[in-house]
């Protein structure tokens, strides 16, 4: 590995570094108080002193994040293979999963807490909807730009539009889903808190509405650090079964 | 009786109010074993006597015929080979070759038990094109002409009775393009299947088929028909012979006239 190479990974936590270290010096020269702006290091103490409690309430968050994570992968796979595959239903369905992708999720909250209560279905079902939209755009794009050629070569071996649809669509839309699902998990990290937040009695949003109402500003933002760090892992989760599943893909970084 | 026929075939294709007329009536007749190639400028409706032929298309007027029976609906076992060798990245040279088994009755029903004594034929078949070695590489990890050869290979897999070619060398540089000349006349010669060869190389046409159609554009129609008695197997060194050159020079006044 040469220097550049050593460099270049540690960039991320160089430009945070140098973030955390401006923002200490920010607090510390205009001398604000920690109820509008705490100092990262006191963010951190926080952090530490109440870990139990934060992983407890991430842990809540975590689990309806996924939970809605899975339900849209199985849901978009399934819509996105149906409106890639008839222009029947992509005509029908399109303009009203773009009209409602449109609609401010944060205003279906106290319409599913009328319908299902308080509690971890209210997230699920928030993540689910917001994650939900960009995995089937993804999946339909994949299946809609097949190259013409490639499906008159099954045609003409007597193929069904099932099996076109196993030989050809599917591995072909492979890559454009998992693309998908690096920003549908972030997604349905910001459902879940945004439920949590809006009305729930859980979760890391519960745990930062609370403490914000308790001017505890410190806890918040600590809760808003681990909201990240959950997020960054699982993106990584993703962008890893991606490079798995889909190598042909990533040809050029393997050739090359 | 011909194998395949078209009586007066033609296509029209209509978008909104505009209609084209890509083919018009077009008559045609090819032997069982026959090669031939059906040459013209581009926008002359060779690709549509391809997908007329196969059925990927059904024709406005006239009649299409393969082995008998009339072609409305695509056709089942044909081997097809476009410009684009098509391959799918995410299978291996292998994969990539005995998809056509996975899809073809009775190959379909059998595949899975009896894997190995497909992959064996497979492997043969590469062999010939001198591919064996790359069976395991993914189609990217391949030259364009080994692409176009692993092509050859899957129309060719299922042993069907017809082989349509459409421009398949039309993206390789003139050497490759050559080399490739002789490794499909090989493959006839072996096989005997129908061939149906669409190009703009005129030279390609002559070296490869029994039989020769030229087209002209607007609309789109067979003009001329030549038999081209040159003996088999034609090597690079007939392409410089009188003969040949002489082939190829009527074709291309045949096309000229068109233009003037």
């Amino acid at each position: 590995m040469t220097r550049r190479d050593a460099l270049r990974i540690a960039m991320p936590w160089l430009v945070i570094a140098v973030l955390l270290v401006v923002w200490e010096l920010a607090c510390i020269f205009f001398d604000l108080p920690e109820i509008l702006l705490p100092r990262p290091t006191r963010v951190f103490v926080v952090f530490c002193q109440r870990f139990d409690i934060l992983l407890a309430f991430c842990w809540d968050t975590l689990w309806t994040s996924l939970m809605g994570f899975l339900l849209a992968i199985a849901g978009g796979m399934l819509l996105g293979l149906a409106i890639g595959a008839s222009a029947f239903v992509y005509s029908g369905l399109y303009p009203l999963l773009i009209a409602f992708n449109a609609v401010p999720k944060v205003a279906l909250v106290p319409i599913l807490m009328i319908w299902v209560g308080v509690g971890a279905l209210p997230a699920v079902i928030t993540a689910f909807v917001i994650s939900f939209f960009p995995i089937v755009v993804n999946v339909a794009t994949g299946l809609a730009t097949i190259e013409p050629e490639m499906r008159d070569v099954l045609r003409s071996l007597g193929a069904s539009r099932t099996q076109i649809l196993l030989k050809v669509g599917i591995p072909r839309a492979m890559p454009y889903l998992f693309a998908s699902l690096k920003v549908a998990i972030t997604l349905a990290f910001i459902g879940s808190v945004i439920s949590e937040t809006v009305g729930g009695n859980r979760g890391i949003g519960f745990l930062m509405l609370s403490a914000g109402a308790r001017n505890d500003t410190a806890t918040t933002f600590a809760g808003l650090f681990a909201i990240a760090i959950m997020g960054v892992m699982m993106y990584a989760a993703c962008a890893l079964v991606e490079k798995r599943m889909t190598r042909w893909a990533f040809r050029g970084e393997i050739v090359g | 009786m011909a194998f395949v026929e078209l009586r007066g075939a033609s296509l029209t294709y209509a978008l909104g109010r505009d209609t084209t007329l890509a083919l018009a009536d077009a008559t045609l007749s090819i032997e069982k074993g026959e090669f031939v190639a059906v040459v013209g400028p581009s926008g002359c409706g060779k690709s549509t006597i391809m997908k007329l032929v196969t059925g990927l298309m059904p024709a406005t007027a006239g009649e299409v015929e393969v082995a008998g029976n009339k072609v409305r609906t695509p056709i089942k076992g044909v081997g097809m080979a476009f410009q684009n060798p098509t391959l799918m990245p995410w299978r291996t040279t292998l994969d990539n070759v005995l998809l056509p088994m996975e899809v073809v009755q009775p190959h379909r029903g059998r595949f899975r038990r009896h894997r190995a004594e497909y992959v064996d034929r497979a492997m043969k078949l590469l062999g010939t094109v001198g591919l064996a070695d790359f069976a395991l590489k993914f189609p990217w990890q391949l030259s364009g002409g080994m692409q176009q050869r692993s092509n050859l290979c899957r129309a060719l897999i299922h042993e069907p009775e017809l082989l349509m070619l459409d421009e398949p060398f039309g993206a390789l540089d003139a050497f490759t393009r050559e080399e490739m000349w002789g490794v499909m006349q090989a493959l006839w010669l072996e096989r005997r299947f129908t061939g149906v060869l669409v190009t703009h190389d005129l030279r390609e046409a002559v070296y490869l088929a029994d039989t020769v159609y030229v087209m002209c554009r607007r609309p789109g129609r067979i003009v001329m028909t030549r038999r081209i008695d040159l003996p088999r197997p034609r090597t690079l060194a007939t392409t410089f012979q009188p003969h040949f050159v002489e082939l190829v020079r009527e074709l291309r006044d045949r096309i000229q006239q068109e233009h003037d």
